[in-house]
């Protein structure tokens, strides 16, 4: 591979595909390496693709493009040992254009979306690893893969290759991660009929739910389970921050066969037969934890660049919009003939100022402190259970008794504003 | 419709996924000696979602053939011995749906 792009997109996920579909379309000559046998094979995630930021990329992606089930409705249950309580938003207008997210299989979407890709011109090369990235004079020119005579040049290279970025890593952009910034997700697929999806959870043809696990779902270890509907399976897994496995021990394949036989949720997944089982980084130190990305002839996007939203469960939308920001900057960059990092820099300008930066910003102490704070997982979540059962168990006492028993269950004054101030901080960690 | 079994092992599990192993490893235990002599918890042969490391009396057996390459073994060994690569290209797991 003599021959020299415009650009060279490490990584074919949901940021370096965006990338190079916009780059492309825009004229450039754009290569797009793939370390797996096909886009999609290396590439997990629990399920959800927002529409609106797909749709930035591909208008009306979704009358053609592989999904699963557009979400009408989104569960938050917050689980004790045998009991949940559970909040739910239900609307009718997640169910038709413009459909608010999809649940996807990757495997299937990414494939179908680095096709189109390639239809817009780009080169697409599978089962390729770069090894690192050729810089002469401080300037990223090019890349070395693995295959013979594997070195290609560009103006620019961008590594979109996920949450580890080893090349990142080797440029010096970031430090190597510690455990808490990190959280190990497990899941599976549970193949079960159309039908009885439909008729367990309440949807109707062309529907989908998705639930959010938190508390005993990850026995009180900071981390969410889900369980979301596909055509005829079910995507159930578990995440928590590897540092937590860490400290309590624990596998995580044993975590999710917790969550799998926890009595909320055994019933729901109930006949269901393992398809594939997956594991998975989320990058999670959010903004706190974002190295450099951008230096002179190179930008990072995506997982690499740790765009994740932990506390919303975004990280795909983060991808494609970072991957789309980075396209329009390198077309800009091409107009002018010139890739310096001062050019390249109007891409983490664009980010940062828009919703990607913004809610970064917004939630950059949000995992910390939930990690330093564990009881609002392992205390507060058993509490608000103990409370509504107490309040909706009808035993002859009367509710003035039950305001005092749950009032009395809150702990000692001193534990009572203990627990005001958690309040008051949990707010501000996320407002 | 079959009872949902109440616990299925990581070996049932892996036998669900598709591996192209490569023939030699990516993944390299820098120094035996410290998991023999400066790791009493082993936490790898806990963390690992694939359970691949495993403690055989003196040394450790890493199992690269079933890694997920999820990057958590390089992250999480306390003492930062573990080599971490990507297998040679269209090696190591394939995800069929996920």
């Amino acid at each position: 591979m003599s021959e020299k792009f415009d650009a060279i997109v490490v990584g074919a996920g949901p940021a370096g595909i965006s990338c190079a579909h916009d780059l492309a379309k825009g004229g450039a000559h754009v290569l797009l390496l793939e370390r797996g046998e096909y886009p999609g094979s290396k590439n997990v995630m629990g399920g959800v693709l927002y529409r609106k930021m797909m749709e930035d990329i591909i208008p009306e992606f979704y009358k053609e493009a592989p999904l699963e089930r557009p979400i009408v409705e989104q569960k938050f249950m917050m689980m004790d040992k045998e009991s949940a309580v559970t909040f739910s938003y239900k609307g009718m207008e997640w169910g038709k254009e413009p459909y608010n997210n999809f649940t996807v299989l990757r495997a299937k979407f990414d494939q179908w979306f680095a096709d189109k890709a390639v239809q817009q011109g780009a080169i697409l090369i599978n089962e390729t690893v770069v090894l690192e990235c050729i810089v002469e004079n401080g300037k990223v020119v090019g890349v070395r893969t693995d295959r013979p005579n594997g070195d290609v040049y560009a103006d620019v290279v961008v590594l979109a290759d996920g949450v580890n970025s080893l090349l990142a890593q080797s440029l010096g952009f970031h430090k190597e991660y510690r455990p808490d910034e990190v959280a190990l997700a497990t899941m599976e697929i549970l193949k079960l009929d159309k039908k009885v999806i439909e008729d367990r959870f309440n949807l109707e043809d062309n529907q989908g739910c998705t639930i959010e696990l938190f508390g005993d779902a990850t026995k009180g270890i900071l981390g969410t389970g889900f369980l979301y509907t596909n055509k005829d399976t079910l995507s159930i897994g578990v995440g928590t921050l590897l540092s937590g496995l860490i400290k309590h021990k624990i596998k995580p394949y044993e975590l999710l066969e917790y969550v799998k036989s926890h009595p909320m949720i055994r019933t729901l997944i109930q006949g269901s037969e393992p398809q594939e089982y997956l594991a998975h980084l989320i990058p999670e130190g959010g903004y706190h934890s974002m190295g450099r990305i951008v230096g002179d002839g190179v930008i990072v996007i995506g997982d690499a660049s740790q765009l994740v939203n932990a506390i919303h469960r975004e990280g795909s939308n983060l991808a494609m919009t970072s991957g789309r920001l980075a396209a329009e900057t390198i077309l800009l960059a091409k107009e002018a003939g010139d890739f310096t990092e001062k050019t390249l820099d109007h891409y983490r300008v664009r980010l940062l100022d828009g919703f990607v930066g913004q809610d970064m910003k917004k939630y950059k102490d949000s995992t910390h402190h939930f990690d330093q704070n564990p009881h609002y997982f392992d205390q507060y979540i058993p509490m608000l259970n103990r409370a509504a059962s107490q309040m909706f168990t009808v035993d002859g006492q009367s509710k003035w008794e039950k305001q005092k028993k749950i009032w009395k269950d809150l702990g000692s004054p001193k534990e009572k504003m203990k627990m005001a101030r958690d309040m008051y901080r949990a707010w501000k960690v996320v407002k | 419709m079959s009872e949902q079994k109440k616990y299925q092992t990581i070996e049932e599990k892996q036998y669900l996924v598709r591996f192209n192993a490569d023939t030699k490893s990516h993944l390299h235990v820098k120094d035996e000696s410290i998991c023999l002599t400066k790791c009493p918890d082993k936490i790898c042969t806990i963390f690992c979602p694939a359970e691949i490391y495993k403690w055989e009396d003196i040394r450790m057996h890493v199992g690269y053939e079933g890694c997920h390459e999820c990057g958590s073994c390089r992250i999480g060994c306390p003492h930062q011995n573990i080599k971490w690569e990507y297998p040679k290209g269209g090696h190591g797991i394939v995800f069929r749906l996920g």
